[in-house]
């Protein structure tokens, strides 16, 4: 009787948990594929592509796709890959990340902590920023860049990005300051710490978990933009995303599916990493609660 | 060393009015007491005095210097949060030295004056620590050390013990009267709790709804209530408040009281009552000036006995309260345990005349 009472609950959570696994694998396994689809067919030769089926593992696998994707391949009319590109939106999203961040930051500092009249108008009138179709500002940004003189720049496209984000970061900083005690800026006060020196000294140190989901995000949001690229900036100075159509339009010849792949994976590389790296934080940082003092 | 004037004070935040003329005048080196009930503006007039919050009209003066333009960094005051309010980021001797590293004290300085405190405050070997490895009581300490490292004019602390447990609470405001006798420094002091502010205070102003009601050593607060109020919020039990008709006995004045045993006429010492015979007042006596029968009280004056009825009593161990209905109205008094009646009992028990107070039952202003 005892041993019955005993190995029910156990046998039971054993079957719930091959049952958990089983979907977990399915769903990992669903969402995999495609990925595992493009990596097979950008390490094989278009022989094999054009012989084989599309999820078949690769026989011999080779990098040519690679590299030419990276420095050979056509985007258009020059054919020097996207390398260039590459470079272009990490000079993009470096300034953008980290320019939109510090300032989401000290206007979240300001909106908390510095209480001015009209801040709580402020703060509503930048969150209406939050939902803002990205092609709704297209003519009005134009308009705008035209007239000082930054259409077609890299410059212009940095502008238009922090702006963008700004909504977006300082929602995020706001959200995480107000749970930080007033007392302990009044405390900082008395200490004898001004606006910035507490900015500086106690906010920012404060912030990693919110720096974190800042820099993600904006980070995946400005790298992965097709729209704001492709209309705001020309030529030479064009971001990833809009090389990689670019690339993949490109009429002449056979269409090469595995340099096709090989670019798709470079675009998205650096995304993925971050992700890698700062996930966790990602999370830990969306659900930091109050800083006990 | 400061001595700090409150001039006519008024805060309103929009149409609120928190803080309705407030005027309170301290020595430097006194302890005063700001003790109130939740909500009446004691933390407001704080953060006025530290120049966290501008005032809307009238003075405050540092020792003898008009701060009201002054931010918090140029008035010479150190404050303790309720909260504590340590720098989560920062390790425990980095918390104290903050301020004097922002006022460019010298590295060797800082250091010394770190130790100093720490010692004196037993948190030395607390230094090390982040703020977040310390118990609510450690927490405490490197709020007031944090305050202590500077040498202000004035320390202002903001209920800095209502965080802490029943007894912790206890051992801490000794702790804290003891660091004032040392440091004879001018300290405005924040409660809710009378008990911490009859033990701790020079000076105590009982605040309600933004105006002071009374400013005034603990003694004159507790022997001579401003009004009922007043009278009814300092002292544990509270004062007994009994509706009673001002009556003549011969000569004097006096009031009437039934006890559940016949009425008696207790006399009234002071004059001012001798117009309003045929008045309704309120007779207010703090429950340990009625008590049983005191046999060297007998040849005083002073002192009165009256039969009443016990309607209740509770023994606290050293004493007895005993509860009885006087006009109407549940009154404690204080009995040794031996001498304490039985409920239903009658009691003879003994007024202190000297110590009887009389208000307006209307404004509850205080008459005689
Ligand atoms: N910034 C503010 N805006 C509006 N009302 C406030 C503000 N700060 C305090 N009050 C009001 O002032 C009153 C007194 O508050 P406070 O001084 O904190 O009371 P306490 O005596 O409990 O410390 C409260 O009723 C509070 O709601
Ligand atoms: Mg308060």
């Amino acid at each position: 009787m005892s041993s019955f009472s005993a190995d029910t609950p156990h046998s039971s959570s054993v079957m719930g948990r091959i049952f958990i696994y089983g979907i977990l694998l399915i769903v990992a396994g669903y969402f995999l594929l495609p990925l595992l689809v493009m990596v097979f067919t950008s390490v094989k030769s278009m022989e094999e592509i054009r012989t084989g089926s599309l999820i078949s593992i690769p026989t011999s696998i080779t990098f040519d796709a690679w590299s030419k994707a990276w420095s050979s391949a056509c985007t258009g009319v020059e054919c020097s890959g996207l390398s260039g590109y590459f470079w272009n939106s990490v000079w993009l999203v470096t300034p953008t990340v980290s320019i939109s961040t510090f300032l989401g930051a000290l206007n979240g500092y300001v909106l908390t902590k510095w209480n001015f009249k009209g801040a709580d108008v402020f703060f509503s009138m930048l969150l209406i920023g939050c939902f803002i179709p990205f092609q709704v500002i297209l003519l009005p940004m134009a308009r705008t860049l035209g007239f000082l003189g930054l259409a077609g720049t890299t410059t212009g496209l940095i502008m238009v990005h922090i702006i963008y984000g700004l909504a977006f970061t300082t929602l995020f900083f706001r959200n995480f300051y107000v749970s930080i005690p007033n007392e302990l800026v009044r405390a900082a006060q008395i200490d004898g710490a001004g606006f910035f020196m507490i900015f500086w000294k106690i906010m920012l140190p404060l912030s990693i978990p919110i720096i974190v989901v800042s820099v993600i995000w904006q980070f995946t949001q400005i790298w992965n933009d097709f729209l704001f690229g492709v209309v705001f900036s020309a030529g030479e100075s064009q971001p990833i995303t809009v090389a990689l159509n670019n690339l993949v339009n490109t009429s002449t010849g056979v269409k090469e599916y595995n340099v096709d792949m090989a670019a798709a994976i470079i675009a998205a590389l650096p995304t993925l990493f971050v992700y890698v790296v700062a996930g966790k934080y990602f999370v830990r940082g969306l659900t930091a609660g109050a800083v006990k003092g | 060393m400061g001595a700090l004037t409150i001039k006519n004070v008024c805060k309103s935040y929009g149409p609120t009015d928190v803080l309705k003329g407030v005027n309170i005048d301290i020595q430097a080196g006194e302890f005063l007491i700001l003790v109130g009930p939740s909500g009446c503006g004691k933390s407001t007039l704080l953060n006025m005095i530290a120049g966290l919050d501008g005032i809307t009209s009238g003075e405050i003066q540092i020792d003898g210097r008009v701060v009201n333009n002054l931010p918090p960094k140029d008035r010479d005051i150190a404050m303790v949060f309720q909260s504590y309010a340590l720098y989560p980021n920062m390790d425990i001797r980095r918390n104290i030295s903050f301020g004097l590293e922002i006022r460019k004290v010298p590295k060797s300085e800082q250091d010394r004056i770190v130790n100093e405190v720490s010692s004196m405050l037993q948190i030395d070997q607390l230094l090390d620590r982040k703020p977040s490895q310390l118990s609510g009581g450690q927490r405490q300490r490197v709020a007031m050390g944090r305050a202590l490292a500077r040498k202000p004019a004035l320390y202002l602390f903001d209920e800095p013990l209502s965080n802490l447990d029943a007894k912790l609470r206890v051992d801490m405001r000794t702790e804290i009267k003891m660091l004032h006798q040392r440091l004879k420094t001018t300290i405005v002091y924040v409660t809710h709790d009378q008990i911490e502010a009859m033990t701790l205070a020079d000076k105590i102003a009982v605040m309600k709804g933004g105006i002071v009601q009374q400013f005034g050593s603990p003694r004159q607060l507790y022997d001579e209530p401003a009004n009922m109020f007043v009278a009814g919020f300092m002292g544990s039990p509270s004062m007994n408040f009994i509706p009673c008709k001002v009556v003549s006995m011969g000569n004097e004045t006096g009031v009437e009281i039934d006890g559940g045993a016949g009425t008696f006429k207790l006399p009234v010492r002071s004059n001012q009552l001798k117009s309003s015979e045929g008045q309704e007042v309120m007779l207010g006596i703090r429950p340990e000036k009625v008590t049983h029968k005191i046999e060297s009280h007998l040849e005083n004056s002073d002192f009165h006995l009256a039969k009443c009825r016990v309607s209740i009593n509770e023994p606290t161990g050293p004493d007895t309260n005993i509860f009885i209905h006087m006009n109407g109205a549940k009154v404690v008094c204080r009995s040794t345990p031996d001498s304490a009646k039985d409920p239903g009992e009658e009691m003879e028990m003994m007024f202190d005349l000297s110590k009887m107070v009389f208000f307006d039952p209307k404004t509850e202003e205080r008459l005689a």
